[in-house]
């Protein structure tokens, strides 16, 4: 049950002469939680977006489920099984909670794009606000709202960038449950500055400093780790 | 029956009772405006729902008019098929463009469609021995007919230009509640975002031309046919322009904005025309009023304020 369903080999991204990432190998296994941490600017971002094909790499490989999609654009991978949720929150907020997630459930091609749409919105505690325009969410909603539409598309990787960023403690916990409760069908890729969630959350955590990958390991592991500590306090 | 689809049925009953309640004058103008409406629908599924801003729409409804009127003149069809090879000929010249001219957005895809339509201007005069060019062609009364019923006599002509409005709004109305129509608005409302649940942005934005083009062509053939006359002066950019006014000031993105904004924009030119040569200032001054007021237009505004059921 160690199979690997996604791995990169030297993945590299140069902005004009800036390594934002530098020749990074990466596994993740089937239907674990993998926390991806580092420092601001470590190209934490850059490197999901490579996954996800919203930018192209510069070198390197990407495999995923059995196939190379280095080249795949990104909506191709979305196909593939690949779901990503923006950083800064990027919902359709002119429309109403159920078009942003029936636009992601119809892709996938429900039969009863009503019914799977509410419950997907129910899944996140939603479904009482399915008629109310995205955009006057308060912001912890919102963050639901775009988590919802990563999972509503039944994904076999989840990516997800910041999910916790402005959400409530109560929020949080909520949070937690329901990335548990989606393992191990789906695996999960995710970044997270909040260490308690990563600590909490991950079966695997990697370490990304300047571009490179500087360790990858259990929680315990990257606790223990000289290089890790050193990068986050700067000693 | 949903009150979405009782109110555009209401619009139609309407239209069809005020046959035979306006004078014959009238009868043609909204005969016309109808047929314009049509045009000003196909355009606003690109620009309104799609967020396709196209300054080139002439060329597919020139190129609806022109494969209709060169099929009556010079081929020798009937009137039917020749309405038919207009529509497609308005889906198959939007079909190409897209391929083209979506690989651009924004402000690049207005001006390469423009410059597609200048191009399209251009050919219809270089070709004038069979275009006619400038002058362009009448068609001849007897071919302008399905049928026994002579479609440039007022009432089966009201009635054409009637059907096809009704036909066209419906399927309009059909798609914005359609999966694909919630995705062509997922276009407009946030690209990147679509393309990460999946949607093929390339996908989604031409199979919205090539519907917008089918309108278009649907509109000048018919438009063809109805008036008897085929002109290179519809293929300029002032028939580009004319169908975002309609729209802007209907309502983008709106069923039965591109209706109420040609009405309205119609009777604008035709009454202040009456008053002063300058008839084009009170339409810029009409224009200014909207951005200044109600930048959504007429329905957008009042889908906003009061009425949010509407489609």
């Amino acid at each position: 049950m160690a199979a690997i369903i996604l791995f990169a080999r030297g993945l590299t991204k140069h902005y004009d002469g800036i390594k934002a990432v530098e020749n990074v190998d990466f596994d993740l296994t089937a239907g674990q939680i993998h926390a991806l941490i580092g420092p601001n600017g470590a190209g934490k971002t850059t490197f999901v977006s490579l996954l996800s094909g919203r930018i192209t790499p510069s070198a390197g490989t990407i495999q995923f489920d059995g196939a190379d999609i280095t080249r795949l654009p990104a909506h191709s991978r979305v196909a593939r099984g690949i779901a990503y949720t923006f950083q800064i929150t990027s919902i359709y907020a002119n429309l109403p909670v159920f078009d942003n997630v029936a636009l992601a459930i119809q892709r996938k091609g429900s039969k009863h794009l009503k019914t799977d749409t509410m419950a997907a919105l129910a899944r996140v505690g939603l479904d009482k606000m399915a008629d109310q325009t995205a955009g006057t969410l308060a912001y912890g909603h919102q963050r639901l709202l775009e988590i919802a539409m990563g999972l509503s598309m039944n994904p076999k990787l989840l990516i997800l960038d910041e999910p916790t960023q402005g959400l409530a403690n109560s929020e949080i916990e909520a949070f937690k449950a329901l990335i548990r409760a989606v393992t191990p069908q789906t695996t999960v890729l995710l970044i997270e500055h909040n260490m308690d969630v990563v600590m909490d959350l991950a079966d695997q955590i990697t370490v990304l400093n300047f571009g490179e990958k500087l360790a990858t390991g259990t929680p315990a592991e990257i606790r223990a780790n000289k290089a890790v500590q050193t990068a986050y306090l700067g000693g | 029956m949903t009150r979405a689809l009782a109110l555009h049925l209401g619009v139609i009953a309407a239209l069809f009772a005020a046959q035979y309640l306006l004078p014959s004058y009238h009868q043609t103008n909204i005969a016309r405006i109808m047929v314009l409406a049509v045009f000003a629908m196909g355009y606003n599924i690109a620009f309104g729902y799609t967020g396709l801003l196209s300054l080139g729409h002439a060329l597919f409804f020139a190129a609806g008019l022109y494969a209709t009127g060169l099929g009556i003149e010079l081929a020798g069809l009937s009137a039917a098929p020749a309405l038919l090879l207009g529509l497609i000929a308005g889906g198959a010249i939007a079909a190409a463009t897209g391929v083209l001219a979506l690989r651009t957005s924004g402000v690049s895809f207005m001006i390469v469609t423009l410059m597609f339509a200048q191009t399209g201007y251009l050919t219809i005069l270089y070709f004038g021995t069979y275009t006619r060019g400038d002058e362009g062609i009448v068609i001849n009364r007897a071919a302008r007919a399905i049928g026994s019923l002579d479609l440039s006599a007022d009432t089966p002509r009201y009635f054409a230009a009637l059907t096809l409005f009704a036909i066209a709004l419906l399927i309009n109305l059909m798609l914005t509640r359609s999966r694909l129509g919630r995705s062509m608005i997922a276009m407009r409302e946030n690209e990147q975002r679509s393309r990460m649940l999946g949607y093929n942005p390339f996908r989604v934005k031409l199979i919205a031309l090539v519907i917008s083009g089918l309108y278009a062509g649907a509109a000048g053939a018919a438009y063809g046919v109805l008036f008897g006359y085929v002109g290179a002066s519809f293929a300029t950019i002032q028939y580009s322009i004319l169908p975002l006014l309609y729209v802007l000031l209907g309502g983008a993105g709106t069923t039965l904005g591109p209706f109420l904004g040609a009405l309205i924009m119609f009777y604008l030119i035709d009454i202040s025309s009456g008053y002063t040569t300058a008839h084009l200032f009170v339409v810029g001054a009409a224009l200014l009023v909207l951005v200044l007021f109600a930048p959504k237009g007429i329905l957008g505004t009042l889908r906003e304020r009061a009425v949010k059921w509407l489609p």
